[in-house]
């Protein structure tokens, strides 16, 4: 569905990625993980339209997307719950959904962007209780999910999410993570980027660890889950399974 | 006490100039962040224009409206499209001195096309003015406040109601937001030119019964409606009016009660004192807030 071969990204001079290759297909759940600085969100971003030069290629549907702005991109199907969620605070939750949609409000869609709106405050019940409050009033948890239902209010094909976990409590990390589960069993294909690689991996089909600008694993997550330099540098646990023993 | 109404009433009018004209500097400045030192030319157009149309050609009053409006707001289209739009390195500065340069451009096409003399319109309706309590009312005073309620309610609507009028805040607030929805953002700058330079647009066309309409009238009326702006809180649809009315009640009073040679010294020590007491402006603070 999606395939990147030799990506390279640029800030001005200074290069975020050099080289990287990676496919999603269809109704998969990719996880991308991490370090700070490693380019994962250049790389989303760059996906979307936000980041303009770059070389490579990034093939959509067996469409290239060079040159494309950010509303194209969302045109053909791609939507991204950026980092730091990105809401319009003084605007409602309602209304922040409703944006959402603006693509297909515009093609007279109303009919079926009430139903998504409907299936999305299913999906997220909280927000059907605030759905007049002011976006900014929401709790950090709450916003998440705003953010992902807004994404959601465009009926992506692929939906990239970068670090949805972030700054949340653990139960509120799985009830993002089960929700993306449940997406996939509908049929959505996911590209998730996480630092919280242990809860990533646990849910996708597929893993790609990216450093320095560059893919150094890739694998089944499982696979991932179980590889030492991962747990290492990663995971970061069990210091005891590696200098346990040694003394 | 008839004296006071009668400043009233004139100020009043006055104020409700300055309000639609304010309007129309915090509807860009909602939608791009940009203050339009330009605005004051829309006005001088929208004057000139009307007179031109309906004097001029002779052609029916709402028609001449109607035509000096669209015609006022491609001049703002033409504007972003040329000269905002194509500058590299958007920063603020360069685009308010941008700005600053088409005023003075506006002004000169002015000069040429309509002279360097002073032209006037007769009223809108052929009603004599009226008296209340004492004081005269010109039938002027109320085309304009209807016109300022209509367009106030018109703003609230499309904000409040209308996709666009929301997409439009989404842009303001967050460009990268509104496009990573699909929501064309040079589109809103555009449709919000055409909107803020279509409200300079119609405070001329309001004006110019009751004033002389030369070509360098935009200068001092931008600067008042810009002082209304700032004094409402800049951004705020409710504070341009307050902002406006109360510039205009008090220039009246000023003028009236004190002398003449103060009536544009008012707007200017308004401005400095709201600048130091309360920059946000009157009904400002909230906006200022909100993230």
């Amino acid at each position: 569905m999606l395939r990147i071969r030799n990506l390279k990204c640029y800030y001005g001079r200074i290069r975020a990625i050099s080289g990287v290759s990676l496919s999603v297909r269809e109704q998969e759940l990719i996880a991308l993980i991490g370090a700070n600085g490693a380019g994962k969100s250049t790389l989303l971003q760059t996906i979307c339209g936000l980041l303009p030069s770059w070389e490579g290629e990034i093939e959509f549907e067996k469409n290239s997307l060079h040159g494309l702005k950010p509303p194209e991109i969302v045109k053909k199907g791609i939507s991204l719950v950026p980092e730091g969620r990105l809401l319009f605070p003084p605007m409602s939750v309602l209304d922040n959904l409703k944006l959402g949609a603006y693509l297909r409000y515009r093609q007279r869609d109303h009919e079926n962007v009430g139903k998504d709106l409907e299936e999305v405050l299913e999906l997220f019940p909280v927000l059907r209780e605030r759905s007049r409050q002011a976006a900014g009033t929401l709790s950090g948890g709450e916003q998440q999910m705003l953010a992902m239902g807004r994404a959601l209010m465009a009926r992506p094909r692929l939906l990239l999410l970068d670090e949805p976990s972030m700054g949340l409590a653990p139960f509120l990390v799985r009830l993002i993570l089960d929700v993306l589960l449940k997406l996939k069993e509908r049929g959505m294909t996911v590209l998730l980027v996480e630092q919280n690689a242990r809860a990533a991996l646990q849910i996708a089909d597929r893993g790609y660890v990216l450093e320095n600008g560059q893919i150094v694993l890739e694998g089944l997550s499982s696979d991932l889950l179980a590889d030492q330099e991962v747990k290492r540098a990663y995971l970061g646990k069990d210091y005891r399974e590696f200098y346990d023993g040694r003394e | 006490m008839q004296e006071l109404l009668q400043y009233f009433f004139s100020g009043i009018t006055n104020g409700a100039i300055y309000a639609i004209i304010a309007l129309g500097f915090s509807m860009l400045y909602n939608a791009t962040g940009l203050i339009n030192f330009a605005q004051g030319e829309f006005v001088m157009l929208g004057a000139l224009g009307l007179i031109t149309f309906w004097r001029g050609l002779e052609l029916p009053l709402p028609v001449a409206f109607v035509a000096t409006v669209a015609g006022v707001s491609l001049v703002g289209l033409v504007l972003e499209r040329l000269a905002i739009r194509s500058v590299r390195k958007p920063h603020p500065i360069v685009l308010i001195i941008i700005t600053v340069g088409a005023s003075i451009l506006l002004r000169g096409v002015g000069m040429l096309q309509w002279g360097k003399d002073a032209h006037s319109a007769p009223s809108f309706s052929r009603l004599s003015s009226f008296e209340l309590a004492g004081a005269t009312l010109l039938p002027q005073t109320l085309w304009i406040l209807g016109s300022l309620l209509l367009i106030v309610l018109g703003l609230q609507f499309f904000y409040k109601k209308t996709l666009t009028g929301k997409a439009m805040q989404a842009c303001a607030i967050s460009k990268r937001a509104a496009s990573l929805l699909g929501i064309p953002s040079e589109r809103m700058v555009l449709l919000a030119f055409a909107l803020s330079s279509a409200m300079g647009g119609v405070g001329g066309i309001l004006i110019a019964p009751i004033t002389m309409s030369s070509y360098d009238m935009g200068t001092m009326l931008g600067l008042k409606g810009f002082c209304a702006a700032m004094l409402g809180g800049l951004g705020s649809s409710w504070g341009s009016i307050v902002g406006g009315l109360l510039l205009g009640i008090l220039e009246a009073f000023g003028v009236g009660f004190v002398s003449s040679s103060l009536r544009d010294a008012i707007a200017f020590i308004l401005l400095l004192l709201i600048l130091y007491v309360r920059p946000t402006g009157i009904l400002g603070a909230k906006a200022v807030q909100r993230f």
